[in-house]
């Protein structure tokens, strides 16, 4: 191990412990397993976290059908190579119609994700749903406690926490409840990329750049999977661009790039002067709209 | 190398601390452009002046409504040399529970003074918590140095006040800095505005501060989270090493079973192995793996400083949850000693134990714990309970030591306080029974007592057997005519010799008048120091506690000892203690020595 990377090794640990409690504390856990980088980091913990076994609790992914194919195709592969259980739940309004054009990203966002999660959680008996996100991607999420609370109705109160100290978690809960674990809350998301290098973890190839066909609108770069309706100045082009993170397609901006190695991608990272929420749509329709939609039960 | 770091943050009110932590993430470049843009866009909604640093940190809707930080916030940011983890915590009233988490997993505290104001009450209690939670360093920020003409009068001032205070608590000699976190002065770079000041900037020091992994230092202890048995051939026990070292080859005790085995393979982890063991001994979730030759105390009564973070008060009747390393087992408080009263930072007598208070306690668990002192291991040392009915964490407790307070709260306890033999024994010292013999009121049972408790502070497991508690329960019935007494002898006797040979420090206080029966019991339990507590009998019946010597005088206690029955000192006491003319600590240190050679015999 190269002496560089103890920040690493010390969040590896961190992270490793945080996930055999729930392992240990819960009757039925599930890891959300969102096919993106930190959810391909949080993989990877729960197979050193109980190595030689295998991890013993089911991915969950929630399907909102706007995912791009290579996503979908990376997350059958893994399941399949981990030998692990894969529960792939969509919103029944998904076959309906619903979509981020007619209903608007966040109530988009609130039906195919947010209620399609909580539908799971209740749908399987999940009593600790494990997720990957960290705490230095939003401003709310900076608050959000290892072991998050959440009511019956999947709602998180942020003035009503428990207190959390040392690395002591309460995951007391009655039925009905539930607990949202965050394994990778102390990673930066330079943390994960460097994790990913030093540990040569798969990715889906969306993050690293290629020229791709994209249709421009004002600075966005908007993937052609799904029709998107038109607007006045769109342009189709074919554009050197990757993902910097990855949601729905229409939701998920594509970004300028030529990093097409992992090296390549740290490096622009270490430059970036923008965060990597910022071509996510969802986030930027409302001040303080991730806060919202976690106490209605987002992740 | 790059390590990491984790540090907390407390100022008061309006000392500019989400200020800082801005200034420290802006300059790092901890925060994206279009994170500032949202800042600036807020900045102009809220009407505040300008380009607020602050709004960068309080992230919550009803902060920002507020303008103040209600609970704690994590901020992250990374040099060429060190990643930071900031545990970020407001000032406000309910500092304290929020100071304390944020305090519990950080090895480093920065605290904020406004260069105006200096030292307020409140910086004394940030000092305060942050050294309860076992940090033992400060970085002292004199902050607003713009508004005082960056005067080094000021500074100094404020500095020598502030050393004034923390040289009273247990934290190393703390480091001062003046700076203007508004216009970034001494915060990430030196500033040209304090020409008298060499030392180093905050960043500066922040990146070179020495500070110890987490879970280097102290003997082995590895908590068990769970048992890995993937086929019939594999069976390993995850878990993290907390402190210590563990290595293949290495002995372990396992408690709480008090087998001795070997580790045979460690896999996965450094920090946070699956281990495997040369012998097939039955390990769940909550046991420990630790050092053999220094085990953690093994038991269920211990003393606490509590912090109470829930807006209901301590229930005295209630059992709550006690969460500790990965064993949850149910707790009693027994009792509240005393409170700490925020204002003078003293402790005084308990009503109540109410949101934000910090008290001693005594508590009580169900099932034994393997603890060590918070001081020694914040890991081992560290508990947390919860309502059982609410589900709700309502503290977070320091394990101060093992309870040393006898009789119990209760003088009429059932057996298991007479007798209380943790469920394992872990044999770090050998077994031996201390017998305090002479007459009534010749101070056996304060020697006793004082003996016990110095030998608790030092980890042994111990058991006290008091005459006139035993009389109570084990010879409830005996009379006091001579077989009764023999009989009565021999039963504490009996009870020592169990203990003696379980690897516990036996401490017999009884008057035990007849030296037949008392060389009886020695030869039975072999390991055995004799000490006789002699003071005349005038001196005795002169501080006569109880009235008894007046009583038996009246000739209302026929054949009491020294009266009209006899006392047959001991012939070859191992100690002598004249209570008449030594003092209690000359007679402690006298006891102690004979313990020590005895033990190493």
């Amino acid at each position: 191990m190269s002496s560089d990377n103890s920040h690493l090794r010390t969040l590896e640990a961190e992270s490793i412990y945080i996930l055999r409690e729930v392992a240990a504390e819960f009757a039925r856990p599930a890891l959300l397993y969102s096919i993106g980088k930190d959810s391909s980091v949080l993989l990877r913990l729960a197979q050193k976290a109980f190595h030689p076994a295998r991890p013993p609790f089911p991915l969950l992914h929630v399907d909102t059908t706007f995912k791009f194919r290579e996503m979908i195709e990376f997350r059958d592969r893994t399941a399949r190579e981990a030998g692990l259980e894969l529960i792939v739940h969509t919103h029944p309004a998904a076959a309906e119609g619903a979509n981020p054009f007619k209903l608007g990203t966040q109530k988009c966002c609130q039906l195919l994700k947010t209620g399609a999660l909580l539908q799971a959680i209740a749908q399987y008996g999940i009593d600790a749903a494990i997720g990957g996100a960290r705490r230095e991607e939003e401003k709310s999420r900076a608050k959000e406690r290892v072991y998050s609370f959440r009511d019956a109705y999947g709602q998180w109160d942020p003035k009503d926490q428990r207190p959390e100290l040392w690395n002591l978690y309460n995951g007391r809960i009655d039925k009905g409840e539930s607990i949202r674990a965050f394994p990778l809350s102390n990673w930066t998301e330079l943390d994960v990329w460097e994790y990913i290098a030093l540990e040569r973890i798969p990715v889906v190839p969306l993050y690293f750049a290629k020229p791709r066909r994209m249709l421009l609108r004002g600075e966005l770069l908007i993937p052609l999977d799904y029709d998107v309706p038109p607007a006045p100045g769109d342009r189709t082009e074919t554009v050197l661009c990757r993902m910097r993170s990855l949601g729905c397609t229409y939701c998920t901006g594509a970004i300028r790039s030529a990093a097409d190695t992992l090296p390549k991608i740290i490096e622009e990272l270490r430059g970036f002067r923008r965060s990597e929420r910022e071509n996510r749509v969802i986030d930027h329709d409302q001040e303080g709209s991730m806060e919202l939609k976690k106490r209605e039960g987002y992740f | 190398m790059k390590d990491l770091l984790r540090f907390t943050t407390a100022g008061s009110v309006d000392d500019g601390k989400s200020t800082l932590i801005g200034r420290l993430l802006h300059d790092t470049r901890g925060v994206y452009e279009d994170q500032l843009e949202s800042v600036r866009k807020a900045s102009r909604d809220s009407n505040a002046e300008g380009f607020d640093l602050s709004l960068i940190t309080d992230g919550l809707r009803a902060e920002r409504e507020q303008a103040i930080t209600i609970d704690v916030a994590y901020r992250y940011f990374q040099t060429p040399r060190r990643k930071f983890i900031i545990a970020d915590t407001p000032g406000h009233e309910q500092y304290t529970r929020n100071m304390a988490t944020g305090a519990s997993t950080a090895s480093l505290a920065v605290i904020l003074l406004d260069a105006r104001h200096g030292v307020l009450p409140q910086s004394r209690r940030h000092a305060y918590i942050a050294a309860l939670l076992g940090i033992r360093k400060l970085a002292v920020a004199v902050n607003k140095m713009d508004l005082v003409d960056f005067s080094r009068d000021a500074f100094e001032r404020i500095r020598d006040e502030f050393g004034a205070v923390a040289a009273k608590l247990e934290v190393e000699e703390p480091f001062f800095v003046p700076v203007s976190a508004r216009d970034g002065d001494n915060v990430a770079r030196r500033g040209a505005r304090t020409p008298w000041y060499q030392g180093p900037s905050l960043l500066e020091y922040l990146e070179t501060v020495e500070v110890e992994p987490a879970g280097s230092g102290g003997p082995l202890r590895f908590p068990v989270q769970l048992a890995i048995r993937p086929h019939l051939d594999f069976r390993g026990y995850a878990g993290q090493v907390v402190s210590g070292r563990l290595r293949v080859g290495d002995g372990v005790l396992a408690l709480p079973s008090g087998l001795e085995t070997r580790v045979t393979s460690l896999e996965g982890q450094e920090v946070c192995p699956t281990v495997c063991l040369a012998d097939q001994i039955d390990i769940s979730r909550g046991d420990m793996l630790v050092d053999p030759s220094a085990p953690p105390a093994v038991g269920r009564e211990f003393a606490a400083t509590l912090i109470w973070m829930a807006a209901e008060p301590l229930r005295p009747d209630a059992a709550y949850l006690l969460k500790h390393t990965t064993r949850q087992v149910c707790a009693d408080v027994r009792s509240v000693r005393r409170v700490m009263d925020m204002q003078t930072l003293d402790f005084g007598p308990a009503a109540e134990l109410k949101l934000n208070d910090i008290a001693e306690v005594e508590i009580e668990t169900h099932h034994p714990i393997f603890f060590d002192p918070y001081k020694k291991n914040r890991a081992t040392g560290s508990f947390i309970l919860i309502d059982m009915i609410s589900n709700r964490t309502v503290a977070a407790g320091m394990i101060l030591g093992p309870d040393t307070r006898v009789p119990r709260r209760n003088p009429v306890a059932p057996p298991r306080t007479l007798v209380s033999v943790p469920e394992f024994v872990a044999p770090s010292h050998r077994g031996l029974t201390v017998w305090f013999t002479g007459l009534s009121a010749s101070g056996k049972t304060t020697l006793c007592r004082a003996v016990h408790e110095r030998l608790a502070a030092r980890g042994c497991r111990l058991e006290l057997l008091d005459g006139d508690t035993v009389r109570k329960h084990l010879s409830k019935g005996l009379g006091f005519s001579r077989e009764d007494r023999d009989e009565n002898i021999r039963r504490i006797g009996f009870v020592a010799g169990l203990l003696t040979r379980n690897g516990v420090i036996a401490l017999a206080a009884a008057i035990s008048p007849y030296r037949a029966v008392r060389d009886e019991v020695r030869a039975s339990i072999g390991d055995f120091v004799e000490v006789y507590v002699n003071a005349p009998l005038e001196v005795c019946e002169g501080r006569d506690p109880k009235g008894l010597y007046r009583k038996a005088r009246a000739g209302q206690l026929p054949a009491f000892t020294g009266i009209d029955d006899p006392y047959e000192p001991p012939l070859n006491p191992e100690v002598e203690c004249r209570t008449d003319r030594e003092t209690l600590e000359e007679c402690i240190a006298k006891v102690l020595g004979a313990i020590d050679r005895a033990l190493e015999r």
